[in-house]
């Protein structure tokens, strides 16, 4: 097991600490293992990062923290929410939690919204449903969220129906909603991949605001790595259900470890590269869908510089041997330090 | 007036496509409202913006999925408007379709050497099974894909694989004219690369031109050679692709590309984006006047009342009222924020 | 560059082929097997009632009528002209099969290409549909009693006359499927290379909306046994001697008290076959869902 990132639990400062979470699948085809080991913290008012491709287990691990996987899924491991243990938790007490101490936004608004209802009314069956608010005082309560999450001319909106506003406006609405009774940490699942880059814009500046003025703790899920950029304090790296690189932002893009890590940020296009003069690089095959985790690195079949060891044991995510201690951890036996390539040639 | 010139048009060249005052109203809304544009041989342009621009609806124009309101839309020179599908399968000059969505673009129920070899079977040319089953394994080669699989479903490919399938499909029937309608948005982004790189290589050892339609700003930096960007039905500015992003003169092209995340922490640190209202207006209500003009920070009285024309800046066109020829003179961000050429 | 190694891993798990799932689905299914059972059985004993029925069906017994079930030789008893109602069950079954097949047939080969035609073209599409929805307010006995008094009352009658009613049915689905289909970007492809609207209505929407016309058609083959029933019950479907399900019903009324069993039996063969029928085809449409994790 991987253990430098897990301090003793009595460390208060972080507010969502996670341990040895593994979940797993009964699906047709056999056992499916979706998550790993994952050892992750949020510390308070930080943004964390999870990055990663489709398939990389990254939003399943985030709805396992909740009670929100089907009953076909297998859960193991710990997390602690503020010191309570949330894996294992009753319903009902997760049904607490969730709204109050963690809550939720997903890339469609929609699946979130009552098409029926009111976006005032849903807002304040929020706190309605937790903080035993009056009607009248949930109302006011809804339009100061409804200002705070930057949605104009809230007074007038706040009777208005969901199918009613753009899409920009339907998330604002959500995030407002989730927000309403300041829950702890916000788990933001691709909350801004369906919609325009203008108007993704504005929504980060939100998620932003939040993290700056109530001190929220957000963990944000997203497979582009712009809005990582933009919005993280801390990157993890997700790859086939294990964190393969935890980072913070800068680091992670100056000076990538992990193999995979640097083979998306050369696959991604980038201002002043062009294909006339430029080439993306590729990464070959596919994200391996695993029936349970080998004592391997999962990404050795596309790693060019694999070699034995990478194939016979699993890398632990520790720190580079120059800093052992650091924030900057990869899981990866040849890992890509900047300025030399060390092991990379010879096998 | 409207009708760009492009800057790698050569003598005498017939142009791959060219549209004119193209519209395309779906009872009230104007999801095309004059569109014009020459895409020259052998070039790609891109065809930038949001969701509601118009710019799917553009491209299902230019293939006829859409029959258009008004315009015209011409392929080789020749007006494909008013032929019968007929016709257009026997025309020399034939465009092809590539689409978001891989799993989609290809019939589940047929192996994937009958989905590449299906264009050839709607040409003038009657080939053997066995000349139909040897382009297939050249192009699936082409695209880098081995022969074996042209005996598999769709549903047995990966997502890169299918859209590569779409891709041989698209080439099969040499085109002369390639719509790509957001090819890589469905995919991963290390899959994406590869369908990026493999699009660009064909593209340069071929030499068919290419209308790629995409929101995907980086997309767009990495292969055009000229970009075009909509707003509500209309192009606000078309320009050279390094122009455009190092100096982008209409506001509604500055405020889109300072949105467009960079992965690069730093300069996501220094950069400011303009943040836009995210009430969009809609399509089938469009503002009078500029239709940018309840989103931008510029307006001012004539925006709201007077269409702006496209103007010449270096390079290109741009719609504003505010625009100069040398492209200045409607900066949202400081100077210092920009990239000068 | 495609072919490193995890993509057979992957594969394996993934998809094993669609024929194989569905297969597969539906023999983790007990009540879908118990339901195939049940069918093959009906089917065997259709086609093998010459050699396996242990009577004739219309060999009258004067000496033996009214054996209760369990009489020597009559597992099932006998009728008020002494014959076995064993045999005539299994006669009756290889009628009410008949009818329901010659039915669905009918309304298949009547209803998927107007179904097609419907839901590809706009303009053919408001007058079949208008069409159908006077055909779906007629009444279907009234339908049949007209056919019946003028063709007269036949086994093919009464299929023609329920494949008919069946019509409405088979083509709203196919239209709203070929509705569905036609707006995929496989058949955008074709249309943009030039193919011709039959190429896409045969090579592209046919085949993919083929599970569905599957579906509907075990749902209408229980509608079918049914309506053969009900049609012989009241004398304008198969004509007494010929055996049938309920024109068995339909004598036996007379000497319900008596006889309870010839009535019983042909009921029991009835719901049998058209509850197996339904199950088969609930379980159908679940194997065939491409959603269903199963």
């Amino acid at each position: 097991m991987t253990t430098t990132t897990s301090p003793p639990v009595t460390d208060t400062s972080h507010v969502l600490e996670v341990a040895d979470l593994s979940v797993s699948f009964r699906t047709e085809g056999g056992t499916v293992s979706a998550v790993d080991k994952v050892d992750l913290r949020l510390d308070a008012g930080e943004i964390v990062g999870i990055v990663g491709e489709s398939g990389c287990g990254k939003s399943v691990m985030a709805m396992a923290l909740a009670g929100l996987l089907p009953a076909s899924a297998h859960v193991t491991g710990s997390a602690r929410l503020d010191g309570s243990e949330l894996l294992g938790a009753k319903e009902s007490t997760l049904r607490r939690i969730r709204g109050r101490d963690i809550a939720y936004i997903f890339q469609e608004p929609m699946t979130s919204l009552n098409p029926v209802l009111t976006v005032g009314r849903q807002i304040g069956e929020v706190l309605q449903a937790h903080e035993q608010l009056s009607r009248a005082r949930a109302r006011t309560r809804a339009i100061e969220l409804m200002n705070l999450v930057g949605i104009p001319s809230a007074h007038e909106r706040v009777d208005t129906y969901p199918h009613q506003m753009s899409g920009g406006l339907r998330q604002r609405v959500v995030i407002a909603m989730a927000v309403a009774c300041g829950p702890k940490v916000l788990v933001a699942d691709e909350p801004t991949t369906a919609l325009d880059v203008t108007v993704q814009a504005g929504i980060l500046n939100v998620l932003r605001d939040l993290r700056n003025g109530l001190g929220t703790s957000i963990l944000f899920i997203t497979h582009d790595l712009g809005v990582i950029a933009d919005i993280a304090d801390r990157v993890v790296v997700m790859y086939a259900g294990r964190v393969v690189e935890s980072a913070p932002v800068q680091d992670l893009f100056d000076d990538p470890r992990h193999r995979y890590t640097a083979g998306l940020l050369q696959a991604s296009p980038k201002p002043d590269r062009y294909a006339g003069s430029d080439r993306l690089q590729e990464i070959p095959g596919l994200v391996p869908v695993l029936s349970t985790h080998p004592d391997a690195c999962t990404f050795a079949d596309r790693c060019a510089n694999a070699s034995a060891q990478c194939r016979t044991s699993e890398p632990p995510l520790v720190g580079y041997a120059g800093e052992p201690q650091g924030d900057h951890l990869a899981a990866c036996w040849h890992p890509n330090i900047s300025g030399h390539e060390e092991n990379a040639e010879e096998r | 007036m409207t009708a760009v010139r492009s800057t790698q048009g050569s003598s005498g060249d017939v142009p791959a496509l060219e549209v004119e005052d193209l519209k395309m109203h779906f009872g009230p809304v104007r999801a095309v409202d004059g569109f014009s544009l020459t895409l020259p041989q052998g070039q790609l342009t891109a065809l930038v913006g949001e969701s509601g621009s118009g710019k799917t609806t553009v491209g299902r124009c230019v293939v006829r999925l859409l029959e258009p309101t008004s315009g015209s839309v011409k392929v080789g020179g020749v007006d494909m408007t008013h032929l019968s599908r007929r016709q257009v399968r026997h025309h020399d000059a034939r465009v092809s379709m590539v689409f978001q969505d891989p799993a989609g673009s290809l019939n589940p129920r047929m192996l994937v050497g009958d989905i590449i070899a299906e264009p050839l079977r709607m040409g003038r040319e009657r080939l053997s099974a066995s000349r139909r089953s040897a382009r297939v394994t050249a192009e699936l080669g082409r695209v880098g894909l081995g022969a074996e699989v042209a005996y598999r479903y769709a549903h047995e490919l990966s997502g890169g694989q299918r859209q590569r399938v779409s891709i041989a499909r698209a080439l099969i029937s040499s085109p002369s004219l390639l719509i790509a309608d957001e090819p890589t948005s469905a995919l991963d982004v290390s899959v994406q690369a590869s369908v990026l790189n493999l699009l660009a290589d064909l593209q340069r050892d071929i030499g068919f031109a290419c209308l790629f339609i995409t929101h995907d700003l980086s997309a767009v930096e990495y292969l055009a050679d000229e970009v075009a960007v909509m707003y509500l039905g209309q192009i606000v500015e078309m320009r050279p692709r390094e122009q455009i992003f190092a100096a982008p003169a209409h506001p509604y092209t500055q405020a889109l590309l300072a949105a467009a995340p960079v992965a690069d922490p730093a300069v996501q640190k220094r950069r400011d984006p303009v943040i836009l209202g995210d009430d969009l207006p809609s399509p089938s209500d469009p503002p009078s006047g500029c239709r940018f003009h309840t989103r931008c920070p510029l307006a001012f009285d004539l925006c709201t009342t007077q269409i702006p024309e496209l103007r010449t800046v270096p390079g290109g066109v741009a719609a504003c009222h505010l625009v100069q020829p040398d492209g200045t003179g409607s900066e949202l961000l400081g100077g210092s924020e920009r990239r000068h050429i | 560059m495609t072919t490193a190694i995890p993509v057979a891993a992957a594969t394996t798990l993934r998809t094993r082929g669609r024929r194989a799932r569905i297969i597969r689905r539906l023999g983790r299914n007990p009540l879908a097997l118990i339901s195939i059972t049940v069918l093959l059985i009906a089917v065997l004993v259709a086609v093998s009632a010459n050699w396996v029925a242990p009577d004739s069906a219309s060999a009258t017994d004067l000496a033996h009528t009214f054996s209760p079930p369990g009489t020597a030789g009559h597992l099932l008893g006998t009728d008020d002209l002494g014959r076995d109602i064993l045999s005539r069950i299994m006669f009756g079954v290889r009628a009410s099969l008949e009818v329901a097949f010659l039915a669905v047939l009918t309304s298949l080969v009547i209803g998927v290409p107007l179904g097609l035609i419907a839901g590809y073209y706009r303009g053919a599409d408001s007058v079949i549909s208008r069409i159908a929805d006077v055909l779906l307010s007629f009444p279907f006995l009234i339908l049949a009693v007209g056919l019946a008094a003028i063709r007269g009352a036949s086994l093919s009658n009464a299929a023609v006359a329920i494949g008919i009613a069946q019509i409405p049915g088979v083509l709203r689905l196919v239209r709203s499927d070929t509705l569905r289909l036609k707006s995929l970007d496989y058949v955008a492809a074709a249309l943009v290379d030039g193919a011709s609207d039959r190429w896409v209505l045969l090579r592209h929407i046919l085949p993919n909306a083929t599970s569905v016309i599957l579906v509907q058609a075990t749902v209408a083959l229980p509608a079918a046994i049914l309506g053969e029933a009900v049609l012989s019950f009241l004398g304008l479907g198969i004509q007494p001697p010929q055996p049938s399900l309920g024109t068995m019903l339909s004598a036996a009324q007379e000497f319900a008290a008596r006889a309870p069993w010839a009535a019983v039996f042909p009921g029991v063969a009835i719901m049998l076959l058209a509850l197996a029928f339904n199950i088969f085809g609930d379980s159908l449409r679940d194997a065939l869902d491409p959603k269903g994790s199963r």
